[in-house]
């Protein structure tokens, strides 16, 4: 019996993030934009994303994600804003907060945005700014979480968690109570785009990670013992896993991205794969969704080899990550390696040990921004 | 004054002709309701209290025997989930 039947009908498209620019004040070292972001084609015109919106509505997505880069760089967000939410949209605006202000906050409720997320990158300055290579980001962010809600909207704050700030989760959390968040995304380093390009040097060690969870799992009991609303989400990076996560559900099973310059994907970082993906300039997202080769491409299962060929887990995580199999074996059919039945499982043992002993400092990652991004693809 | 439920600041309930259910959108996030949960948040509006969303429901699905222990069961989970509010 095949659990996941590959003739079985895809459904419709959920959720839909529009990467609005990659254009971004901020230099984040593990940033999940593609490395040669800097050569990318000119962004969609508001007309453009207009009818994308109102295109992946008509097909079901009822969640929409504006981010980037930073969304905030684009002129016309309120709006996109305004017109999404007609469409009847859940808004969520994921921003560094670098460029908004009280009159944004206010216009873009007004255009009935529903929710901001604000990410910081540590939970003091010194820290936050090294990381994100700008010298007023915290101040700013501060401002801005407190305008947000003020405002009265659902308070999402978001941490990238690695090495270089994981000692500090007590007092993360403690400000993320001050700040009053209803929601805190405490999100461990995904290695993909610039993130996997500095591995080695984000990448938290085994007894980091375990005493990290353990400070969430003290803090979220006391939250619970209040009657706290504050929820935690810790996402624990899948190097210490030995089965892969399943990625995005599926692949083209609910998500639809569509990065600046209109490629349609099925994932952030699915970019990086070589797998020719339609552009919404050229083809409706219906035909993209439901007929291009690049979203069927991994659909089903008939396309994978052993060890998930033969394997009954393979209708639960479906073999794991594509990128992640690309980026580390060369072949994104393959396992995902987190995968301890995968033969290439020892690169992620490799990696675990790496992190042991890594001894790289904030001032030897590579970061993101369009001078790196042209270094490495000066082609 | 009887305690009156709100849908939790933030959260929106939506008919999605799509899934053909009721769904609670919430940041990045979204619940798929089932046929009751969605009836009894759709009567959710703020301003009915508890007794008065029960009686709405057994007019409207009046073979649907008692429905109180249900609907009172249903408005502690969604509590619990900090789907609703009270006032
Ligand atoms: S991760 Fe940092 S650099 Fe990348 S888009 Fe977000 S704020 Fe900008
Ligand atoms: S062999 Fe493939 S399908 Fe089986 S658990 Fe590993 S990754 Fe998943």
């Amino acid at each position: 019996m095949t659990p996941l039947d590959a003739s079985a009908p895809v459904g419709p498209p959920l959720w839909l993030l529009a990467e609005l620019t990659y254009r971004c004040p901020l230099q984040c070292p593990y940033c999940s934009n593609p490395l040669d972001f800097a050569r990318s084609g000119d962004e969609l015109s508001t007309a453009q994303w207009l009818d994308v919106l109102r295109q992946g509505r008509e097909l079901g997505a009822a969640q929409l994600g504006f981010s980037g880069g930073e969304p905030l760089v684009r002129q016309d967000l309120a709006e996109l804003i305004g017109g999404a939410r007609a469409l009847g949209y859940y808004t969520n605006l994921i921003t560094s907060g670098l460029g908004l202000s009280d009159a944004k906050v206010a216009a873009f409720a007004a255009a009935g945005l529903d929710h901001i997320q604000i990410s910081f990158q540590a939970s003091d300055p010194e820290l936050n700014d090294a990381l994100a290579g700008s010298r007023k980001a915290f101040r700013q962010k501060l401002a801005m979480a407190r305008a947000v809600k003020a405002a009265g909207y659902p308070m999402v704050l978001n941490f990238v968690i690695h090495r270089h700030n994981i000692h500090q989760m007590p007092q993360i959390l403690q400000l993320c109570e001050q700040l009053d968040a209803d929601y805190v995304e405490l999100a461990t380093c995904q290695y993909y785009g610039w993130a996997f390009r500095n591995r080695e040097g984000l990448m938290p060690s085994q007894a980091q990670l375990r005493a990290a969870e353990s400070q969430v799992n003290d803090y979220r009991a006391r939250l619970h013992a209040r009657g706290a609303p504050m929820k935690l989400i810790f996402v624990t990076p899948d190097y210490y896993e030995s089965r892969p996560k399943a990625c995005m559900n599926g692949w083209g099973s609910l998500f639809l991205t569509v990065a600046p310059d209109g490629t349609a994907l099925p994932c952030h970082s699915a970019r990086l794969l070589p797998i020719d993906f339609p552009n919404v300039r050229t083809m409706s997202l219906a035909e993209i969704w439901y007929h291009s080769p690049g979203f069927n491409h991994y659909r089903g299962d008939a396309w994978m080899p052993e060890p998930c060929r033969s394997c009954e887990d393979k209708a639960r995580d479906f073999g794991g990550c594509r990128c992640q199999a690309y980026l580390l074996t060369g072949d994104a059919d393959n396992a995902d390696p987190v995968c301890d039945k995968s033969p290439y499982h020892d690169r992620i043992l490799a990696a675990r040990t790496a992190a042991d002993h890594a001894r790289t400092g904030l001032d030897d990652l590579l970061y993101r921004n369009a001078r790196n991004s042209r270094l490495l693809y000066r082609g | 004054m009887n305690p009156v439920p709100r849908i939790r600041r933030g959260f929106r309930l939506q008919w999605e002709p799509a899934q053909a259910c009721f769904v609670l959108l919430y940041p990045e996030g979204m619940v798929r309701l089932n046929g009751s949960a969605g009836a009894i948040l759709e009567a959710v509006d703020g301003e009915r209290d508890v007794e008065t969303i029960i009686e709405r429901l057994r007019t409207r699905f009046p073979d649907a025997g008692d429905l109180g222990p249900d609907v009172r069961e249903f408005l502690r989970e969604a509590e619990r989930q900090h789907w609703i509010e009270w006032q």
